[in-house]
């Protein structure tokens, strides 16, 4: 269907004759435009141009805009512009594409590379100081709705704290299990391999012990953690923002942060710990059970050198830290589920930043916490 | 009678056991404004749905723009669905996209253009809707609902289609938006020669832009003709669509007059 379009020119006296022909139409534009573009450099000398439409045979609103190009370039110059030839039942799309682009359309700024690049340095520098706030106020939102919740125990919503705690704790139990047994399986693996070249098999029960409860227990649970049930509280604030969910319960009078964030925060916080307390146990017993079937190692001895070295102090280093990375995984999954605004995109960017800000911030904090556990001599 | 421009014959369309459309024949003239009118859940949405391919038929045949569509090969589909446009009921605006690429969305996908040719056709088509070149650069999160609307044909009318499918496009709109967006509706019709198929609750679209009203009840449609025709209409749901109370109220009122 249809014809490719032509515009053909001869000059004849003072003025220019243009006999145009074939489909004006959206298939053809990108032809046509080549064509007007061609014509549309008036020469100084001539007076004014004479279009003849007679031959269009289609023509919609593409052609019609592109035909108004070329007459606005040449009354742009001054020259008259003379238009026959197109049937009347397209002149009111012709009438219509007239009032069209009148204002200049400001597009988007272009600046030149180093100086976008500057640009864009400073912003995200500003951003980054920016997206500081938005933790603050809600670690103290989230602060004043716990005294609320403590002054008054009616309104806390134990139903949802329940579910949640189902969902954070219960229900990640059998992956965090296995992800820690391997751990530790492989960190003792490890050991024996390179302390057995000079004897120091036994000092493998010391490292494993030592490891897992102080750091590798805990890290890996959080970052499990941040990454199952933090992405999972940014994409549920998220999409309940962007529903305009959250707006419908701040009308009706409850205050969003009590009713959804807190009980999340707190199933977070007291699920952490005992999931720590379960990996570390499975972390240990990987390691004895590698130490036994690859290091040769009889589980009572392992046991022994276990009770010899391990004190208290080490498991509770671990699990001290535990709900200061549950506060911290909640406070940030629940913060960017918030700043989710209405796209779809915006919604995938908050849960990536969501996982990664939370993993970034749990070894910071756990690098914070070993400084102050050595200081104090722990 | 006047070529149609779309040919339904005895449509089945059913999910599992329902069987919503049951037998149903319509046909669109070119250069109309049909009006489709039913109760909720009597699959108004499902025949709009069916005729641009989103949902599978049973039985019946399906012609638009002359190209049977049932047993259609996927390029002559294409080819079709190239010359409509559709407004979503709550728009579908891609909502990564600003307002300037969700209009230029079709016509990069199937026209080969200069930026600047683009730029120019985006803010002409935001402008034929109403629109200034400042809305351009928004996002949809940042539109109110009569403007997401507006945007919405604007993008529907992207690539200048043949027919464009209207799903409840006054809905959530207060009455004044809604007689502008009818105005708009028939002013594009006119001047595009656009052929217009329009689901709508809306009896006051009825009255003033509609050229024909086809009425579904039954998974049939029961009564097809002017709102007049409608008005003396004997089926008991169309008796009660549009002589009942809210009805009568509109009814009586002067009717607007239209360009």
């Amino acid at each position: 269907m249809g014809s490719a379009p032509a515009l053909s020119g001869t000059v004849s006296g003072e003025r220019l004759q243009l006999a145009a022909s074939g489909s004006w139409t959206a298939p053809f534009a990108g032809e046509l435009e080549t064509l007007i573009d061609s014509h549309a450099e008036a020469p100084a000398r001539l007076r004014g141009v004479s279009i003849d439409m007679g031959g269009v045979r289609e023509f919609d609103t593409f052609g019609a805009w592109l035909l108004e190009r070329l007459m606005r370039a040449w009354k742009g110059n001054g020259q008259d512009v003379e238009l026959t030839g197109l049937p009347d039942h397209y002149r009111g799309l012709l009438n219509e594409v007239h009032q069209a682009n009148l204002t200049p359309d400001a597009g988007s700024p272009k600046t030149a590379g180093v100086l976008r690049w500057l640009d864009g340095l400073g912003r995200s520098v500003e951003d980054f100081g920016q997206g500081i706030l938005p933790f603050i106020n809600m670690f103290g939102a989230v602060g004043n709705a716990l005294t609320r919740v403590l002054i008054r125990p009616i309104r806390f919503r134990l139903t949802s704290a329940i579910h949640h705690l189902d969902r954070v704790g219960w229900q990640a139990v059998p992956i965090i299990l296995l992800i820690t047994f391997l751990i530790g399986g492989i960190i003792a693996q490890q050991g024996f391999f390179h302390f057995r070249q000079f004897g120091a098999d036994i000092y493998v029960v010391d490292m494993v012990g030592i490891l897992v409860l102080r750091e590798i227990g805990v890290l890996i649970v959080s970052i499990m953690v941040a990454g199952r049930s933090g992405s999972s509280y940014t994409a549920e604030l998220g999409s309940m923002k962007m529903r305009e969910e959250v707006d419908a319960l701040r009308t009706m009078g409850f205050d969003p942060v009590e009713v959804l964030i807190l009980p999340r925060i707190l199933a977070i916080v007291i699920a952490l710990p005992v999931l720590t307390f379960l990996g570390s146990m499975s972390a240990l017993l990987g390691g004895g059970l590698v130490a036994w079937l690859y290091g040769g190692m009889s589980p009572d001895i392992f046991i022994e050198r276990l009770r010899e070295t391990i004190t208290f102090t080490h498991f509770s280093v671990g699990l001290i830290k535990a709900p200061f990375m549950a506060l911290v995984i909640g406070i940030v999954a629940c913060t960017e589920g918030l700043r989710v605004a209405g796209s779809a995109e915006s919604l995938g960017l908050k849960t990536t930043a969501s996982v990664v800000k939370s993993i970034f911030m749990v070894i910071v904090l756990d690098g914070i916490f070993a400084i102050f556990f050595a200081s104090i001599g722990m | 009678m006047p070529d149609a421009i779309i040919k339904v014959r005895e449509l089945i369309v059913g999910f599992g056991d329902h069987v919503v459309l049951n037998g149903l024949s319509l046909d669109v003239q070119k250069g109309e404004i049909l009006g489709l009118v039913g109760g909720s859940g009597s699959g108004k949405s499902v025949l709009l749905r069916t005729i641009i391919g989103l949902l599978p038929l049973r039985q019946g045949t399906i012609e638009a723009l002359g190209v049977r569509l049932d047993g259609a090969s996927d390029a002559q589909r294409r080819a079709v669905e190239r010359r409509w446009g559709i407004l979503f009921q709550n728009g579908a605006l891609f909502s990564s996209l600003t307002v300037r690429q969700n209009v230029q969305f079709p016509m990069r996908e199937y026209l080969s253009l200069s930026d600047r040719l683009m730029d120019e056709m985006a803010i002409a088509k935001l402008e034929m809707v109403g629109l200034t070149a400042r809305d351009a650069d928004k996002f949809p999160s940042e539109l109110s609902g009569g403007m997401t609307k507006r945007v919405a044909l604007a993008r529907a009318l992207a690539l200048d289609p043949e027919i464009v499918f209207l799903d409840e496009p006054t809905s959530g709109l207060d009455p004044i938006s809604a007689g502008d967006f009818d105005m708009l509706i028939r002013t594009l019709q006119q001047t595009l020669g656009l052929t217009v198929f329009m689901v709508t609750h809306d009896l006051e679209s009825l009255h003033t832009v509609c050229d024909r009203i086809a009425a579904l009840a039954d998974g049939v449609v029961v009564a097809e003709g002017t709102i007049d025709m409608m008005m003396t209409s004997e089926h008991p749901w169309v008796k009660a669509y549009f002589r009942g109370k809210r009805a009568s109220m509109i009814a009586h009122s002067p009717r607007p007059t239209v360009m």
